[in-house]
């Protein structure tokens, strides 16, 4: 019997629209509703982390102002500052939110394959954000041992929330990772065999391979992460000495011997390093769909695009030990992982290639979404070039452990995604909504942001430059080597970083008002290519393409073609005298 | 210089080649001709894989790191049944059983897609049978090692105490596997048996299931291999 694709099958159940507000908004196996539930509390969660950021800004600025901001709390504050932003909020918004939104709608699918795993998946996450905010209110506080959480002071009494606090966070960390997995499996799953007809997988958006490739790292890299988190939870709770060597703690010999600090350090940075992919990557796809769309051309070099994403997909794994270098070992193994950092930079000055040629002499429009996404080419080879630098071991030794490396991995990991996180929010939200976000405010929100983020890091460039320590609660006057001009640089920083934090609010303002008062938007407001904004309603409803599934007939860029009617063809235009075939992976005719 | 044309050409063409294959496999519509569910479990198995690895790997680091001696695996895990001192008995009895599973398993996979309802069901049964045998024994070896070894996950009288660490911390976790998966097959024989995948018209789900169990065998060859006969 011939095998016939699960999507060509005939519906034994067809799609009906659940009708109680519960099963629509609150048990939905909707994937639509999925991201935007997904999102609200990642973005919840990321608002607790700017406020901790804030906080800790204000004691590095003004030291000696604010009492009740303690040394432990200020290390709580940095803890909890960098998990969330990393895990709780940029994956779980990147991956449960834009890839549970955008797979489905921009593969021509009716829903991602296992929608009721695809519901767990959200719950677990929610259930792992709790057990994260619980952490926060028992006995000691949350942990304090940054983010790395690395042994043995994160479970030895000293390090704030030794006791409780940590395994609170590990366990929380388990628990998200199960629910990436749910969430992990179906995307994947999606994209590789849920398609419409026509939609090869080198006719797929860039956004698709982006999520889908950053979802495969997620899949092999968290295990890693659940690894250490379950073995550190037993030398916690139960006595045992994976991590812990034979170590003093509080005058007393502990009750640990003949474990391997490093084995945890390697088992975090093999999860660590490509966690930052899985971050960037989204962001690098969704960024070409962005600048394409805006700028009216088709992507420069898609090809290599999605070569370049594959090949950083693979690379990522393989040079974890870069954040190690002066954890101590074999100077073989450095030259090893500085060189295979350093050929990432190889694929990645591709990608960032391609998207200045895309824009190149492009009919740019400097709508918001593409002021965000221009701003992340900055940001973005900003933070790139400063890899340089970090991933060469001879440039790193002095580096590592100063404020250069704050710049860097917020420029590189922090600002550039969160940009393109903007700029997606306000592309994708009349789709959401079939509202558009006001556009001054939107302005607005991209300057202050854009300039803050310079304001904020570039002189923590300087700083490290210096040599002023990161991770330290306040610095002394009468340390030597820390000049005036640091406490000056600090209060700086401080002013931007607290001005970059309001105008938040305004973004968050814009995206409440906008739902009841934003112009509407019609199904397809920036004229783009690709099948989500072909939706039979706007927003798409529960299966999202009505009677009939979309039939692809040319890849997502056939922007500008010449003698076509308009300046874009949408993907599920077949091709006659006016509209020509696609002009797939830029060969010309 | 005819051989340096000769050479390019070549590379070319294999490099066209390596597109071809490519561009074909991109073309279909789906990557892999299987069900939704089979594609996703397998995919399931390779992130579980990077679990098991890692907890092997972890194993085998503090296995070298750790400053004190090892004890002798096959001496702790030995026997002395009527008097005869018998190394590794136990253990080998539960790998014995726990590939015998993985067999009827397979005939399980076969009858199912003979629509084969009893047979199927039977020898699925079966399977979660033998699952059930092996956690079993696993309960008494663990019991033996607590109560008259002595054993510890934070110590034990033989040597260093990552020794008992990781082997609760891996033959636990491959246990849970274990367990899970003779409560899934047990649901999905269930089924068989009530008719539910002659309704659906196909008998998928008994092979997704047995890639699981297949798998859960497959790790615990390694763990085998690394914890007890190293």
């Amino acid at each position: 019997m011939a095998f016939v694709a699960i999507a060509d099958r005939d519906h034994e159940h067809a799609l009906h629209d659940p009708q109680s507000f519960i099963r629509k908004y609150i048990w939905s196996q909707d994937h639509k509703v999925i991201a935007v539930q997904y999102a609200i509390v990642a973005i919840a969660i990321g608002l607790v982390a700017l406020t901790m950021s804030v906080l800790m800004r204000l004691q590095l600025g003004f030291p000696d102002t604010f009492a009740f901001i303690a040394p432990e709390n200020y290390y709580q504050f940095i803890t909890m500052h960098g998990m969330i932003m990393v895990i709780y909020l940029l994956t779980a918004l990147f991956l449960g939110g834009f890839g549970n939104y955008l797979i489905p709608l921009m593969c021509g699918s009716r829903d991602m394959v296992f929608p009721y795993m695809n519901m767990l998946s959200f719950w677990v996450y929610l259930l792992a954000v709790l057990v994260l905010v619980a952490g926060m209110f028992v006995p000691g506080g949350p942990t304090g041992a940054g983010w790395t959480l690395y042994p043995p002071q994160a479970i030895l009494p000293g390090t704030p929330g030794a006791s409780w606090g940590i395994i609170c966070m590990l366990a929380s960390l388990a628990i998200f990772i199960v629910a990436f997995t749910m969430g992990g499996l179906n995307y994947v799953t999606t994209v590789l065999q849920a398609r419409c007809r026509g939609m090869t997988l080198m006719r797929m958006p860039l956004s698709v391979w982006g999520i889908f490739t950053a979802s495969i790292l997620g899949l092999l890299a968290f295990p890693a992460l659940f690894v250490s988190a379950v073995m550190m939870m037993l030398d916690s709770l139960v006595g045992t000495s994976f991590f812990m060597p034979a170590v003093a703690s509080m005058g007393e010999p502990s009750r640990y011997s003949g474990g391997s600090p490093l084995l945890f350090q390697h088992l975090f940075w093999f999860f660590g390093h490509p966690e930052v992919y899985i971050v960037a990557l989204p962001a690098f796809g969704i960024v070409s769909d962005l600048l394409s769309t805006h700028a009216r051309r088709n992507i420069f070099g898609y090809r290599m695009m999605v070569w370049a994403i594959l090949a950083i997909g693979c690379l990522s794994f393989v040079v974890w030990a870069h954040h190690m270098y002066i954890s101590g070992m074999n100077p073989y193994f450095g030259f090893f992982f500085a060189t295979t950092t350093l050929i990432i930079a190889v694929p990645t000055a591709i990608k960032v290639y391609n998207w200045v040629l895309t824009i190149w002499r492009g009919d740019v429009h400097l709508t918001v979404p593409m002021l965000f996404a221009i701003g992340f080419i900055f940001t973005f080879v900003n933070g790139g070039l400063t890899g340089l630098f970090l991933g060469n071991v001879t440039v790193d030794v002095p580096l590592s452990g100063t404020y250069f490396v704050v710049a860097h991995f917020h420029m590189v990991m922090g600002v550039s995604p969160i940009l393109v996180v903007f700029g997606a929010i306000y592309h994708w939200y009349p789709k959401m909504t079939g509202r558009m976000l006001d556009e001054t405010l939107g302005k607005i929100h991209f300057w202050a942001t854009f300039i803050g983020t310079y304001a904020i890091y570039l002189p923590m460039h300087y700083l490290g430059i210096l040599g002023v320590p990161r991770r330290y609660y306040a610095y002394s006057n009468s340390i030597e080597f820390i000049p005036p001009s640091v406490h000056e640089v600090n209060q700086w920083i401080t002013i931007s970083a607290l001005f970059v934090a309001a105008v938040q609010m305004v973004f968050l303002f814009n995206l409440v008002w906008s739902l009841r008062h934003g112009k509407p938007s019609g199904d397809n407001p920036w004229r783009a290519t690709t099948l989500e904004w072909q939706t039979p309603d706007t927003p798409p409803k529960h299966g999202n393409w009505g009677k009939d599934l979309p039939v692809v007939y040319r890849w997502a860029y056939d922007y500008s073609v010449p003698s076509a009617p308009q300046d874009f063809i949408p993907q599920n235009v077949p091709p006659d005298d006016r509209t020509p075939a696609g002009r797939e992976h830029g060969v010309k005719s | 210089m005819a051989e340096d044309v000769l050479e390019a050409e070549r590379s070319t063409a294999a490099l066209r080649g390596l597109r071809a294959a490519a561009s074909d496999w991109a073309q279909d519509k789906q990557a892999f001709a299987v069900p939704w569910g089979k594609a996703m479990m397998w995919i399931f198995l390779l992130s579980d894989t990077f679990v098991f690895t890692c907890f092997l790997t972890s194993y085998m680091n503090v296995r070298i790191s750790t400053t004190e001696t090892w004890p002798n695996a096959s001496e702790v895990f030995a026997l002395t049944v009527g008097g005869t001192h018998v190394p590794l008995l136990l253990i080998a009895i539960m790998t014995m059983i726990l590939i015998t599973s993985s067999g009827t398993m397979a005939m399980a996979v076969n009858y199912g897609y003979r629509r084969d309802r009893k047979r199927t069901a039977a020898l699925m049964f079966a399977t979660a049978a033998f699952g059930l045998s092996f956690v079993g024994m696993q309960a008494f070896e663990w019991t033996k090692l607590i109560v008259e070894e002595g054993v510890r996950p934070w110590g034990n009288p033989m040597g260093a105490a990552q020794f008992g660490s990781s082997f609760f911390m891996i033959t636990g976790f491959h246990g849970l596997h274990v367990s899970a998966g003779v409560i899934y097959l047990t649901v999905v024989a269930l089924r068989v048996l009530r008719g539910f995948y002659d309704r659906k018209g196909t008998y998928e789900t008994v092979e997704i299931a047995g890639l699981y169990w297949h798998f859960v065998d497959l790790v615990w060859v390694f763990i085998f291999a690394l914890f007890y006969l190293w």
